[in-house]
């Protein structure tokens, strides 16, 4: 490609981008430093550690996007990078906490905290690299679609069948527990049949989309296209009650409803998916005491105060307490509500820097998840738009489902928040997440390689239905073949 | 599919929108109540963030209670000085069993929450100085207090000490006392170890003998009966009937003076001497004679009608019973039966009569101050009411200054030499009498009365239960008067009174 060659090619803001990171990084150290001058009137390291883990992150992140993807959104990472620096900032106040509560009762604070986190945030660079380096085209992941669904169905479905022993924690199956270490596979899995669902969507959509009958003014699908959407939530309702994980089985069936919407472009697989799931849910309900019980502590969370309700209602608490201008960073106690590093890690923020904070920080997420969705307008091939349409859904729903979660809207959910939470599979996934976002919003801002007069045929993203899933990477794209 | 993925977009958005007006729910609507929600530990542990003000002997300047910065998570520690002492007062501020009395009553102020502290708090905030508590300055006088504390010496009993001209609470001790700092510390197995400490002795130094129990009075009730026949157009000198055995009307029980004496000729009394040997026939009769309206409304009057009321710290009710028939009007009016008073009271009852009839409601914080010393508020004296005409409370002085100061009075142990004192002795039977005569529990003894007698500064009860060491033999004049004597000594010396 030649420099200079096309009048009206995009910047590749990759400047800004850089400018962005550092802004991200100042908004870092600024919380850190409030928090070690509201608890000890004194600054340490810590400031210019997190600030710097964050500042790396940013800037290896934007070198490789240089280097591989340089048309990429300039304002991912920096959403990225300003969420994972503000979490380990927050971790590491809850470790403060942690260890003060401990101090008092005269033990020593052992939790894994921010250091540990530190550690992920670099593995989760590295799958960020490697996901980046690895996958030149998102298009090819449309040929591994079956493989990624059986391994992700295997991740799902591994902790069900797995003794308890290897896979509950706090009453939740939903880990893998290997040798002193735990991941959540459900992370991973969500990958994995994202990547699955789009492609095979794209590839099924025509048969999807055909009319059965017509009811209510509703097309009805015919009969035997309703295989996939049972199966999904069969597999659903299973992780509901197997795992007791209402997060992960919404998360899944949601995602499938709202990608099967997209790809055949029909409102009736959205209602019959709720209808399903609604129903589902109340089978469950009906028959499982064990989801009885937990929508009973959603319900009454002060009568059962002292034992299943003892997180939610401290977190409660704690979002009461910090109001609408927070406790400020350091001046509360987010230590309190039990796991706020990681599930309830919105509820510290909301605590601290009450509900202005914690807006502004959902305001992030708002703007990552609308670059997403603008990515998958914009990008040119169904299956991209599919697979970024479902990694902003997944994004957008997970954070509903946490943050209704903490603040009782919604029945708890054992989910974490992207790039904010502390825990190792859910930032490696967020990171690769993260990777096939930049790699699709590269495909959709990068100009047309091919001579100027093809492009000027082509007036602006023409939604070209890609009908081979299977066909040979291409590297770059071009506006010429099926896009 | 971009209309599709733009819906899509849109429903996010409404899911965050939703997250966004249930955050606002939950954190503005409702957050004042999820904060001030007693299980949340946040408001409290926050407390200790900050420096909590001093509790303040108004006359002496004395800091009976302060914060000091330690090295702890909870950075300031309560102190007492002298806590055993102020304990009955001050109460504690405990971090597991919460706050008592002044601390309770005053925290507020203490704590620097007080809403009056709103725009200190804001200057603060922009200033960047420390945010702390406000003091409280307490009425109660070091030497009376001190007297009090000696003179009880460690038995079951209460003081409480009135400047009958405002209400101002001199003194108030409970003994048993406790110590507050024990219960305040940060060591959490330390404060459970004192709580139930505390808890298991059977003197119960936790209860507030003082303020918030309630006793039968005895013949310290003698006080008010006698003020309703004086308003009813009784004078001291009036003749009364005081036989030597009272029947009791509808049933055969005979009620009979203290060790079976005989009061005066054996059939009739002048209501001066009644009072001054503690005629009980001579009482029962009057009170029978009075009828129940009259003695009840004297007794509200005076402050005795089942409600409980503070000052700021809470005080039980006092009561003088249901009153079913004659036979309990009788029984009443020598203040047993189902007559329950606080030494407050007891010592309301002479306050009132030492100020002339008007009675002041008792307080004891003479004035909250905010951080910066500024005054807050300034206690002012309130009238309460007035059960005695200024006449009518002349005649009761008189014939209260005949109790401790003639040769026949039964208070003669509360005399303080060169100063007229006046008053009243109860030892009140408090549970069944055995058959030799003697009670299962040894009487209460009490002394309520007030010097100097012409020209009042302060009013004082006394209360020792079951007797305090006398035991069965008992009297309030032999157990309770010296006890008084020393509070009201102490008292009148340290505000130079030497004589009438």
């Amino acid at each position: 490609m030649a420099r200079g060659y096309s009048p009206n090619r995009l910047p590749t803001r990759r400047n800004a981008e850089l400018g962005y990171i550092v802004f991200a990084t100042l908004v870092v150290a600024a919380a850190e430093a409030i928090i070690e001058i509201t608890r000890d009137s004194q600054l340490t390291a810590h400031v210019a550690t997190y600030a710097l883990v964050a500042l790396a992150t940013g800037v290896v992140a934007n070198l490789a996007i240089r280097r591989w993807a340089s048309y990429a959104d300039p304002l991912l990472v920096p959403c990225a990078v300003v969420l994972v620096g503000l979490g380990l900032v927050m971790i590491h106040r809850i470790d403060l906490g942690l260890a003060q509560q401990a101090s008092d009762a005269g033990r020593t604070y052992q939790g894994a905290g921010a250091a540990s986190q530190v550690v992920w945030v670099v593995l989760g660079l590295v799958a960020f690299l490697g996901v980046l380096l690895i996958i030149r085209d998102h298009r090819v992941l449309q040929r591994y679609a079956y493989t990624l669904a059986l391994i992700g169905l295997f991740l799902l479905l591994l902790p069900a069948v797995l003794p308890a022993s290897m896979s509950e924690i706090n009453g939740a199956r939903i880990w893998i527990r290997i040798a002193g270490f735990s991941i959540q596979p459900g992370e991973i899995s969500k990958i994995a049949l994202t990547v699955f669902a789009a492609a095979y969507l794209v590839a099924k959509r025509d048969v999807l989309s055909l009319a059965g009958r017509r009811v209510l003014g509703i097309d009805l699908p015919r009969g035997r296209d309703f295989g996939p959407l049972l199966l999904a939530w069969l597999i659903s309702i299973g992780v509901l009650v197997r795992d007791k994980d209402l997060g992960t089985s919404l998360m899944f069936f949601g995602l499938f409803v709202v990608l099967l919407y997209v790809a055949t472009e029909r409102i009736s697989w959205v209602i019959i998916g709720l209808l399903l799931f609604v129903g589902g849910c109340y089978i469950a309900y009906q028959i499982f005491p064990t989801v009885k019980e937990r929508v009973s502590v959603w319900l009454h969370v002060f009568n059962y105060m002292q034992d299943q309700g003892y997180q939610l209602s401290q977190s409660l608490f704690g979002l009461g307490t910090g109001g609408l201008f927070g406790t400020g960073l350091g001046g509360g106690n987010p230590d309190l509500v039990p796991v706020a590093k990681s599930d309830f890690i919105l509820s510290a923020f909301g605590e601290e820097t009450g509900l202005f904070g914690l807006v502004a920080i959902l305001a992030i997420y708002i703007v990552f998840i609308s670059r997403a969705f603008a990515t998958a307008l914009a990008v040119r091939d169904s299956f991209g738009k599919l697979l970024v349409t479902g990694i902003g859904f997944s994004f957008g729903l997970q954070l509903f489902v946490v943050a209704g979660g903490i603040s009782r809207l919604l029945p708890e959910t054992g989910l974490t928040t992207p790039f904010l939470s502390y825990g190792g599979s859910s930032l490696l996934a967020n990171f690769a997440l993260l990777a096939l976002l930049i790699r699709v919003s590269d495909a959709a801002r990068r100009p047309p390689t091919t001579p100027p007069s093809a492009v000027t045929t082509v007036s602006g993203p023409v939604p070209v239905p890609d009908r081979d899933p299977a066909g040979p990477p291409t590297g770059t794209l071009s506006t010429g073949g099926p896009a | 599919m971009n209309r599709q993925i733009r819906r899509v977009s849109v429903f996010v958005g409404i899911l965050m929108l939703a997250v966004i007006l249930n955050l606002n729910w939950v954190q503005v609507l409702h957050g004042t109540s999820y904060r001030d929600n007693a299980a949340n530990q946040r408001v409290a542990l926050d407390d200790y963030k900050r420096q909590r003000g001093s509790i303040v002997l108004q006359g002496s300047g004395t800091a009976i209670s302060e914060s000091v910065v330690t090295k702890d998570a909870l950075t300031y520690l309560r102190t007492y000085q002298n806590g055993p002492l102020y304990a009955t007062v001050t109460g504690f501020n405990s971090i597991l069993y919460g706050n008592t009395e002044i601390e309770s009553a005053e925290d507020s102020v203490l704590s620097g929450n007080d809403d009056r502290f709103f725009v200190q708090r804001l200057t603060n905030l922009l200033t960047g100085r420390d945010p702390r508590g406000g003091n409280v300055l307490l009425t109660i006088n070091k030497q009376a207090q001190t007297a009090a504390y000696q003179a009880l010496g460690g038995r079951r009993g209460a003081v409480v000490a009135l400047d009958p001209a405002t209400g101002a609470v001199l003194a108030a001790v409970s003994t048993p006392s406790y110590d507050p700092a024990k219960l305040s510390s940060h060591s959490t197995t330390g404060i459970k170890k004192a709580w139930n400490a505390y808890l298991n002795d059977k003197d119960n130094p936790l209860s507030n003998r003082a303020f918030t129990e309630t006793y039968p009075p005895g013949s310290v009730f003698k006080v008010i009966v006698s003020a309703a026949a004086l308003k009813a157009g009784k004078s001291p000198s009036s003749v009364i009937a005081a036989p030597n055995a009272l029947t009791l009307p509808g049933t055969s029980t005979q009620l009979r003076n203290f060790a079976g004496e005989q009061c005066a000729n054996g059939s009739t009394d002048t209501l001066i001497h009644a009072l001054t040997i503690s005629c009980n026939t001579a009482f029962a009769q009057l009170g029978m004679d009075l009828g129940t309206s009259r003695v009840r409304s004297e007794a509200d009057l005076f402050g005795i009608n089942d409600s409980d009321f503070t000052i700021p710290v809470r005080v039980a009710g006092s009561t003088i019973g249901p009153v079913v028939d004659k036979a309990a009007l009788a029984q009443t009016s020598i203040g047993q039966r189902d007559v329950r008073i606080t030494p407050l009271q007891a010592a309301m009852i002479s306050a009132a009569v030492a100020n002339q009839g008007t009675l002041l409601t008792p307080y004891l914080v003479a004035e909250e101050q905010g951080p910066n010393l500024a005054t807050l508020s300034k206690a002012t004296p309130q009238i309460l009411s007035q059960p005695l005409s200024p006449s009518q409370a002349d005649q009761l002085t008189t014939m209260m200054e005949s109790v401790v100061q003639s040769a026949q009075g039964t208070g003669q142990a509360a005399q303080i030499p060169g100063i007229t004192v006046a008053g009243k002795t109860g030892t009140a039977d408090n549970g069944p009498q055995k058959a030799d005569g003697t009670y299962i529990n040894p009487p209460h003894a009490w002394f309520s009365g007030f010097a100097p007698a012409a020209r009042p500064r302060i009013a004082v009860a006394v209360f020792l239960e079951n007797g305090g060491v006398a035991g069965n033999e008992t009297t309030g004049g032999l157990a309770a008067a010296p006890v008084a004597k020393q509070v009201m000594q102490a008292y009148l010396s340290s505000i130079g009174v030497k004589g009438n």
